[in-house]
């Protein structure tokens, strides 16, 4: 275990940016999120949740296959090169880095995508605990301690020290690299482990840590699809994005040609399930009504992944879509409406 | 709030309404969600508080087409989006039975966080019987006190007033709360050379993840299907891809409602990334303003819009060059 003051830790980013990309949260236009750091750029560690997620730094928003040129009777096709930059994530929480597992079992599972591929390769997560986790936060639900984050390096902002213990290989080279910057924190085991329990002493207090799953999994797909609670629950649905964009496991996208003017540039993008041309086929769209691409965010991420993957919901309690969703509709309100259903109904019988 | 209910169970009771539009009690203090009613025992569930800034106006083009009256609850600015979605022919008035509801100003709980208040756990003062001065906010990190005025929504600084412009009765009362100059910032704006003003709005609208909040919540975009979904436009959508066609997605909105956007603040109300999308809308509002006369959507329904009418004394298109 190792410590640095706070006031320090610009030199410590200055350290990792000297051959490394390093991305932090930066407050930009009064927004936090995940973004390269520059020097002279403040980073919001206090901020315990970007408005995005921290995936954008291995699977980005879009990013270019490939690009076709054409000069006069001439074609070229360039390929994309694959990351080869070694960069740093810093400040990924708990929940974040549990996405990342997510993102893992689609991305690196048979065919792996090479692009996402590269990036982990190249990455290295410096997380941080939650020092104040909200009441929006539920990541207690999927079994997450958002006290004890296992990254490359965890991290615990104690007062004004961070502490910084390497978990692996990757973290310890890293810990290497700014070694001279950090000092051994004799004895600190014990504050950290105070600061643990006062984290999760604050977690048993939230609201929505406690929230039950019961009934949420592959043997319950027919009653929980055929279910018509979702035509009262997708009422208020504004069918944007913002719920997808904002998550850290979402990861639907779409591939489009782009033209230049002078060839065509192939880029992917995220797309949403919630936009009513997710899935457009030659014969059409699949999912005909907002009531049914509604159906498919939450089916999917707690009942078709987890049928897939052993169990693990693709839903980590960030708590990202409880605070954006423009019409206050989220994750949390849809498993609690078949929770009362189902009590309502056992009170019947 | 009471008395708002017992008149909308009446309503529901003697059949003058098949539904009801209007707020669900949200599972913590500060997200009630709009929703539908339809029966006594739904309605225990309905609330109206500082927290309900949902404009339910656009949900009336669906509910326009279900079968029977729906009982709407408007806001005296909700109401102009109302009276523009109707001289446009969106919404059917004889399928809507409104209530105007008393507004004292709506809060922004991102206004509430942004004070460094957190882990919530209930909120006083947002209730509508009485105008509170301020909020008292129960946090698991302690007791904490927030003025009504710092917690309120942008659009409320700079209220629209507090008279409803189209209502089948009223229920509860208004103020206005105007404590703000509707046009300083685009005044500020307007004020700044090429290059800053590039800078400012490429640095708001970098931060759009294109999610469509602005263009989905909003009254004035009611096109069943908006170019920017056509899979034949040539455009990367929502790649994000490109700083110039983020802008473009923006500039395009902002053209395609000018003069029939009635400046509800919703598209800034739910945007993540906190860009200030209003104000585009505003400086076309001040330009119809200078260039056509004072003019506010959705406030009279027969009157001429501005830039559907033509008359002699319109400016012609040299105004640019002149005006910088």
């Amino acid at each position: 275990m190792y410590k640095i003051a706070r006031e320090k830790m610009p030199q410590l980013y200055r350290r990792i940016a000297e051959n490394k990309e390093l991305y932090l949260p930066l407050e930009i236009g009064g927004q936090a999120n995940f973004a390269v750091w520059e020097e002279g750029d403040t980073a919001a560690l206090d901020v315990l949740k970007t408005v995005k997620s921290p995936k954008d730094a291995f699977f980005p928003q879009s990013e270019n296959l490939y690009t076709c040129k054409r000069d006069g009777k001439k074609l070229s096709i360039e390929p994309q090169a694959l990351k080869e930059q070694e960069f740093v994530v810093f400040g990924m929480k708990a929940c974040d880095l549990q996405g990342v597992q997510v993102l893992d079992k689609v991305f690196l599972a048979d065919p792996v995508d090479s692009f996402y591929a590269a990036r982990r390769e190249h990455g290295t997560i410096v997380a941080l605990a939650c020092h104040e986790p909200e009441e929006t936060c539920f990541c207690k639900v999927f079994g997450i301690d958002c006290a004890d984050p296992a990254a490359d390096v965890a991290c615990w902002m104690i007062a004004d020290e961070l502490f910084w213990k390497p978990l692996t290989g990757k973290g310890e080279a890293l810990t290497a690299q700014v070694c001279d910057l950090l000092t051994e924190a004799e004895g600190a085991e014990e504050t950290v482990e105070a600061e643990k329990e006062n984290i999760r002493r604050i977690v048993e207090k939230l609201p929505y840590m406690h929230l039950s799953l019961d009934g949420w999994n592959a043997d319950a797909q027919k009653e929980k699809f055929d279910s018509p609670l979702w035509e009262e629950l997708y009422k208020p649905c504004l069918a944007c994005g913002t719920c997808t964009f904002v998550c850290p496991t979402c990861q639907c996208y779409d591939i489009k040609d782009y033209d230049t003017g002078h060839g065509v540039m192939r880029y992917r993008c995220w797309d949403s399930c919630m936009y009513s041309d997710f899935t457009m086929m030659a014969h059409g769209n699949n999912r005909t009504s907002q009531m049914q691409r509604f159906r498919q965010r939450f089916m999917h991420k707690l009942v078709y992944f987890p049928a897939n993957n052993n169990g693990c919901y693709s839903c980590v309690g960030c708590g990202r879509c409880v605070e954006k969703c423009p019409a206050s509709l989220n994750i949390v309100k849809v498993i609690k409406k078949f929770s009362e259903e189902k009590a309502a109904g056992g009170e019947q019988q | 709030m009471q008395k708002l209910i017992d008149r909308i169970r009446e309503l529901l009771a003697d059949g003058t309404v098949a539904r009801v539009l209007g707020w669900r009690t949200g599972d913590l203090p500060y997200n009630p969600e709009p929703a539908y009613f339809e029966c006594e025992e739904e309605l225990q569930d309905f609330v109206y508080n500082g927290f309900c800034g949902a404009n339910l106006s656009k949900y009336m083009i669906e509910a326009s087409r279900l079968e029977g009256k729906t009982l709407v609850c408007l806001k005296p600015c909700d109401t102009y989006s109302f009276n523009q979605l109707l001289k446009e022919h969106r919404v059917d008035r004889e399928k809507a039975y409104i209530i105007g509801v008393g507004c004292k100003g709506k809060l922004d709980i991102e206004k509430i966080k942004k004070q460094g208040i957190k882990g919530i756990e209930s909120i006083s003062g947002a209730e509508i019987e009485e105008a509170a001065e301020s909020l008292t906010i129960q946090t698991i990190y302690g007791e904490k006190t927030c003025a009504y005025k710092d917690a309120m929504l942008e659009r409320c600084h700079v209220c629209k007033g507090k008279e409803h412009q189209i209502y089948d009765e009223l229920i509860g009362d208004s103020s206005d709360t105007t404590d703000a100059d509707r046009f300083a910032q685009v005044r500020r704006i307007e004020a700044m050379s090429p290059q800053e003003k590039f800078a400012f709005f490429q640095n708001e609208l970098s931060k759009c993840i294109r999610c469509n909040a602005c263009r989905n919540v909003c009254p004035a975009c009611s096109c069943r299907k908006c170019v920017f979904d056509s899979t034949k436009f040539d455009s990367s959508q929502k790649a994000n891809a490109d700083s110039f066609e983020e802008k473009m997605f923006h500039i395009i909105r902002a053209f395609h409602v000018a003069g029939r956007c009635t400046d509800c603040g919703e598209c800034s109300r739910v945007c993540p990334q906190g860009i200030p999308l209003h104000l585009f809308n505003r400086k076309f509002i001040k330009d119809i303003n200078e260039l056509y006369g004072e003019y506010q959507a959705g406030e009279d329904i027969t009157a001429d819009t501005p830039l559907t009418h033509f008359t002699f004394g319109d400016a012609e298109p040299s105004i640019v060059g002149e005006r910088g």
